[in-house]
């Protein structure tokens, strides 16, 4: 599903130059749920950040489900990322005037689909996560794991090849978080590919794969015993 | 542009913030109501004055005799002579574009005696000769009765028509007034017909206190014969008399023996050309009018584009996340574009709305405490409005445009990255 050679990004700071990833090479297959570790400054962000296609590295390739990711100029970048990632960020990200059913909604939005295809394809995804009976709620209603659900169904919402998650537990308690994570194992469950970017022992041990970075370099990758998350919640 | 989704995602986007999209919305509301009065009252300055022409077709001009002032085939200078009535004829055959001439004659005038008597009650009255067309030079409104008319002319029928002035003057209230006889210096007169000026500003005691009886009874009766004392010649439309009244001079001038270079002998007064310099004025006062009006609209878009840098600067965070769940870069400027079109054409709107509630406002005033010099009827005409629309549309897109930059000028990932 994802293949990487040998990638470079530095980033340039008036005169100082920080070599961030210092060739990377990684392959994820189809239906993995992988966890991308290091403390900070590893160059995990960054690394997700190009698989993202928010960001572009400076050497080595990328490609994603057969296509090449390179050069790509923002709006066919937006297409890309609208239909083949969904993203869950650490601080979730909703649009917080927008109820909690037109947030995952709004991807939809942006591929053209009609208002009413999009919000019952938005009521699925959000009774998927459980939170049907929340659907017309404000963001600043919801608590922060319900608000991290909201993001996963937005995510989910476009029906993307691959889940791309930015510390999606990072803002929630230990108790939420395996919840969190018992529906990424869910989603996972149904052969969704997901990378998760996390620096929680505990989180990574709940994906089948861990890669280690340290210093912009791969340092161990190597498939781990799952753990299920609900046995915890 | 017209997708209900785009509207509603902008709607959502207004209604985030109301305090400060009314404020926004003040500077626009605020500059188009100013424009559109200052136009309503050049306006209005332009009506209370072109008011003062009166009513008369301003395509017109009047002409009289003077004293010849040059010896010219055998005759001396300072030679009086009058125009005749077949001058008239010779104007309308000889000269074209001529829509209508009027030859007068005029009897009594400003302070004049005691001139008409009806039973014991006497008056001053101006009494003019006139053809049936110069009902359609002056505009009048004939209250009861009829104007005069060529069978009149032709029948040299003693007959006339009274302004309300007269009226008052000559009759008691509720009197019957038509088929009544008055006599003019000495002359019965049967009355046919009562008129009011249609609009009079200015000289309306004077006009009131008016009687038209037919030219050839005026002749007649008052020893004129077929002279002429003057006439008002109105030239058709789309071609202005200042552009043919040098040929209607020279006409008279070979008719009656004049010198081709006698300039004095002929007067005349143009109320064209005096109509166009003050026409001409009120077109200087109403650009002046879209300028200063435009200058203050600026301020207004300005401070919407301002505002919506801050939203902009405020949401980057939010247009990041947009962006990253697939929103291409035009999505999110003409999203921008449109709210601050939005914002500028329904403030603009309002502001319309409330300078048309103001100009209300001011005619009512007039209307209660009588007409007031030089202004008069302040309004705009739909013309005006549409062009102000214009400006809304075109300063909506200026004030968007920056704004709409700034927004996907940064990296999606900088912009998830703003706190």
């Amino acid at each position: 599903m994802i293949t990487i050679k040998d990638l470079h990004k530095s980033y340039h700071m008036g005169t100082n130059s920080l070599h961030v990833l210092k060739g990377i090479n990684f392959n994820v297959n189809e239906g993995e749920l992988v966890s991308i570790m290091g403390s900070s400054g590893s160059g995990k962000s960054t690394l997700l950040n190009i698989l993202g296609m928010l960001d572009e590295a400076d050497t080595g390739s990328y490609v994603l489900d057969g296509v090449q990711i390179k050069n790509l100029n923002e709006k066919i970048a937006a297409r890309y990322r609208n239909e083949f990632l969904g993203f869950i960020f650490q601080s979730f990200n909703l649009i917080n005037y927008k109820s909690a059913l037109d947030n995952v909604a709004l991807p939809l939005y942006y591929q053209g689909i009609s208002r009413k295809e999009r919000l019952s394809k938005a009521e699925h995804y959000l009774e998927k996560v459980g939170l049907a009976e929340w659907s017309h709620h404000l963001p600043s209603e919801l608590s922060g794991g319900q608000k991290q659900r909201v993001a996963i169904a937005r995510a989910l919402a476009s029906d993307p090849k691959v889940l791309l998650a930015d510390e999606p537990t990072g803002a929630l308690d230990t108790k939420t978080s395996y919840e969190v994570m018992e529906l990424i194992q869910g989603i996972n469950d149904e052969g969704k590919t997901i990378l998760v970017v996390t620096h929680e022992h505990d989180i990574a041990q709940m994906t089948k794969r861990i890669v280690n970075l340290k210093d912009g370099v791969i340092i161990d990758d190597s498939k781990v015993e799952q753990v299920r998350a609900t046995q915890y919640v | 542009m017209f997708n209900k989704d785009r509207w509603s995602e902008i709607l959502e986007a207004l209604n985030a913030n109301k305090i400060r999209t009314f404020l926004t919305a003040f500077g626009v509301f605020w500059g188009i109501t100013i424009l559109v009065l200052l136009l309503a009252l050049t306006n209005g300055l332009k009506n209370g004055v072109t008011a003062d022409f009166g009513d008369f077709a301003t395509n017109s001009m009047f002409m009289w005799t003077q004293g010849t002032s040059k010896p010219y085939k055998g005759l001396p200078k300072n030679r009086y002579f009058n125009y005749k009535i077949d001058d008239v004829a010779a104007i309308k055959a000889e000269i074209p574009n001529i829509k209508y001439v009027s030859p007068r004659n005029q009897l009594g005038g400003f302070r004049g005696a005691n001139n008409v008597i009806r039973g014991t009650k006497t008056g001053a009255f101006e009494i003019y000769g006139d053809y049936p067309e110069y009902i359609k030079q002056q505009p009048m409104d004939i209250l009861s009765g009829r104007f005069l008319s060529y069978s009149d002319i032709e029948a040299k029928r003693k007959i006339c028509v009274i302004g309300t002035g007269v009226v008052k003057g000559l009759y008691d209230v509720g009197e019957e007034i038509i088929g009544t006889y008055i006599k003019i210096n000495g002359v019965n007169f049967k009355v046919v017909g009562t008129f009011k000026m249609s609009n009079s500003q200015g000289d309306g005691e004077q006009d009131a206190s008016t009687i038209y009886i037919p030219f050839t009874t005026f002749g007649q009766a008052f020893n004129r014969g077929d002279r002429v004392g003057w006439m008002a010649i109105t030239a058709v439309d789309g071609i202005p008399i200042t552009s043919i009244k040098q040929q209607v001079f020279d006409l008279m001038k070979s008719r009656h023996k004049i010198h081709p270079e006698d300039d004095r002998a002929i007067g005349h007064f143009d109320l064209s050309e005096q109509f166009e310099r003050v026409s001409g004025l009120f077109a200087i006062l109403t650009i002046v009018g879209y300028f200063v009006g435009a200058l203050v609209l600026m301020s207004g878009i300005i401070g919407i584009s301002n505002i919506m840098l801050i939203v902009v600067k405020e949401r980057t965070k939010e247009i990041g996340v947009r962006r990253a769940l697939g929103a291409s870069p035009w999505t999110i400027k003409g999203q921008i574009l449109q709210e601050s079109l939005i914002l500028t054409i329904l403030s603009g709107m309002v502001g319309i709305s409330f300078a048309a509630f103001m100009i209300w406002i001011m005619n009512a005033v007039l209307d209660n405490v009588g007409p007031v010099e030089n202004f008069a009827n302040p309004s705009v005409g739909m013309q005006v409005v549409f062009t102000a629309l214009f400006i809304l549309v075109v300063s909506g897109l200026l004030a968007g445009m920056i704004p709409a930059n700034s927004a996907t000028k940064m990296k999606p990932v900088d912009a998830l990255r703003i706190e």
